[in-house]
């Protein structure tokens, strides 16, 4: 059997700069940051007191209060963005999916927040009154199995936590199901909603979150000088993985192609990148050798671009060393900057925003980027969008543990 | 307390915390069936009505509760 060519016929999203694709695309190149003051909760005692949150969503009023208390934040924002993407795929909502879609998600921290909530009942009240939901909150699967029931997904499923590569992970494991015939269809999706008290104090005590709680749109900078760590934000989006033949047959609108996936682990340290980003290296190096082109091809690059010292300074290392003197040339931008760090989500944010900018021939900035680091000397895409011919899209993912996640998007 | 007083606190209890539209909620309804309660649910029914009442129930004595008048019972008979 030949192999399956792999295309996106649908996205759909919900982040802190949209609740959906065409708002979150005018934002992403408008340069607008989706950082704030957390609202979710009474942030005033923690150290970082900002993060990117989902906006005007409230869930009971989209699926009713009684389908909304049975998941968790995660799991709302999961089917919310799994709606958009099934219609915008074509296909009839009212209709179950079936046993030719797939389903795989990634995820960092799953259902954080329910963990926390049982937790806090259980210190206080005993293990009698821990809500018989929880279980079904927290576990890390939650929105793959709530989303395929919502949406009736029949076929195989894996929920993927490679930590903040976890989502990229997600589409690449997807495009194998299709190239080797398993299925023709795969929902893929990553969703993090982490943004809690726990894991922003966790989070600060390793050092990762910028602090500069006074200016928080501003406190996202990739590849500046002065960047501090990473902002903690929370979203889900999906795409429908196809094969290139059942598009066709369905006469489906196309996005692009999933042309290379690479993954490799560092072995080096649970958190910091592998001196020089040489894991990350072989991961992009796989990436392109999957895709059949030369690095020269690649007309931009959607970096993992956290904004900490240890990620920026490495992931430029180990793009001059893919790509020698073209490191100079290529547009490399970080939409974190905008969006902030979706974690487990972040993937597949990213990849909707590698194809739309691959769809629209338009490169989204690097916002915040004012002061240039002299070991950070790339082209960024500082502060502007860029109007630019763009035919083949380089993706990074990498997560704590050493996961490093890397997809090549394609437009023929 | 009497039977009609403990369907109301059942019927607010019900809407109020478990979202479930108050005009379903009747003597007759069938909890399952008709208001979506599924077996997670009823963990959720049993420990609400435990706070709100004040008492305890085992899972024996939910053997033969299956609508909303046989749980009114129930709850009238332990008060």
């Amino acid at each position: 059997m030949t192999k399956q060519r792999v295309v996106v016929t649908g996205l759909g999203t919900i982040n802190p700069l949209g609740n959906n694709v065409i708002d979150t695309w005018n934002n992403l190149t408008s340069g607008i940051s989706g950082i704030d003051h957390i609202t979710l909760f009474d942030a005033s005692d923690l150290p970082v007191t900002f993060a990117g949150e989902v906006k005007n969503f409230d869930a009971n009023d989209y699926m009713g209060k009684q389908n909304a208390r049975k998941l968790d934040r995660s799991g709302h924002l999961s089917i919310f963005a799994a709606e958009e993407a099934i219609q915008d795929a074509g296909f009839d909502l009212s209709k179950p999916l079936g046993e030719d879609f797939g389903i795989v998600f990634g995820t960092g921290i799953g259902g954080i927040g329910a963990t926390e909530d049982a937790v806090r009942v259980y210190d206080e009240r005993g293990s009698t009154r821990i809500s018989p939901l929880a279980i079904t909150q927290l576990m890390p699967n939650s929105s793959t199995g709530q989303v395929a029931i919502k949406y009736g997904i029949k076929g195989p499923s894996l929920t993927i936590t490679t930590a903040c590569a976890a989502s990229a992970n997600a589409i690449g494991e997807a495009k194998r199901m299709i190239e080797q015939n398993i299925v023709d269809k795969v929902l893929v999706g990553g969703t993090e909603s982490g943004t809690t008290s726990m894991t922003i104090g966790a989070f600060a005590q390793i050092k990762a979150l910028s602090k500069q709680n006074d200016e928080p749109q501003k406190a996202c900078k990739p590849f500046d000088k002065n960047r501090d760590g990473f902002v903690m934000a929370e979203g889900s989006t999906v795409l429908i993985l196809e094969s290139e033949s059942s598009a066709k047959d369905r006469d489906a609108k196309v996005y692009g192609y999933i042309s290379g996936y690479g993954s490799s682990t560092d072995a080096y340290h649970i958190t910091a990148p592998s001196e020089g980003g040489i894991g990350a290296l072989r991961a992009m190096e796989q990436a392109i050798s999957n895709a059949d082109i030369s690095k020269e091809n690649i007309d931009y690059i959607n970096a993992h671009g956290t904004s900490t010292p240890a990620n920026d300074l490495n992931e430029t290392l180990a793009i001059k060393s893919l790509m020698n003197d073209y490191a100079y040339e290529v547009n490399i931008s970080s939409t974190k900057s905008m969006t902030g760090h979706l974690l487990g989500g972040g993937g597949a944010f990213e990849a909707m925003a590698s194809l739309l900018s691959m769809k629209n021939n338009q490169i989204p900035p690097t916002i915040n980027l004012n002061d240039s680091d002299k070991d950070c000397d790339l082209n960024y895409t500082a502060n502007q969008s860029v109007d630019k011919n763009i035919d083949h899209v380089m993706s990074n993912s990498f997560g704590f543990g050493g996961h490093n996640a890397v997809l090549i998007f394609s437009k023929e | 307390m009497e039977v009609n007083e403990v369907f109301d606190k059942v019927k607010s209890l019900f809407e109020d915390e478990l979202g479930i539209d108050s005009e379903k909620i009747t003597m007759d309804a069938k909890l399952e069936e008709d208001l979506e309660i599924d077996s997670l649910g009823i963990v959720e029914v049993v420990m609400a009505f435990e706070d709100e009442f004040e008492i305890e129930i085992d899972d024996e004595e939910l053997t033969d509760v299956g609508t909303v008048g046989q749980a009114v019972n129930l709850l009238h008979s332990k008060l």
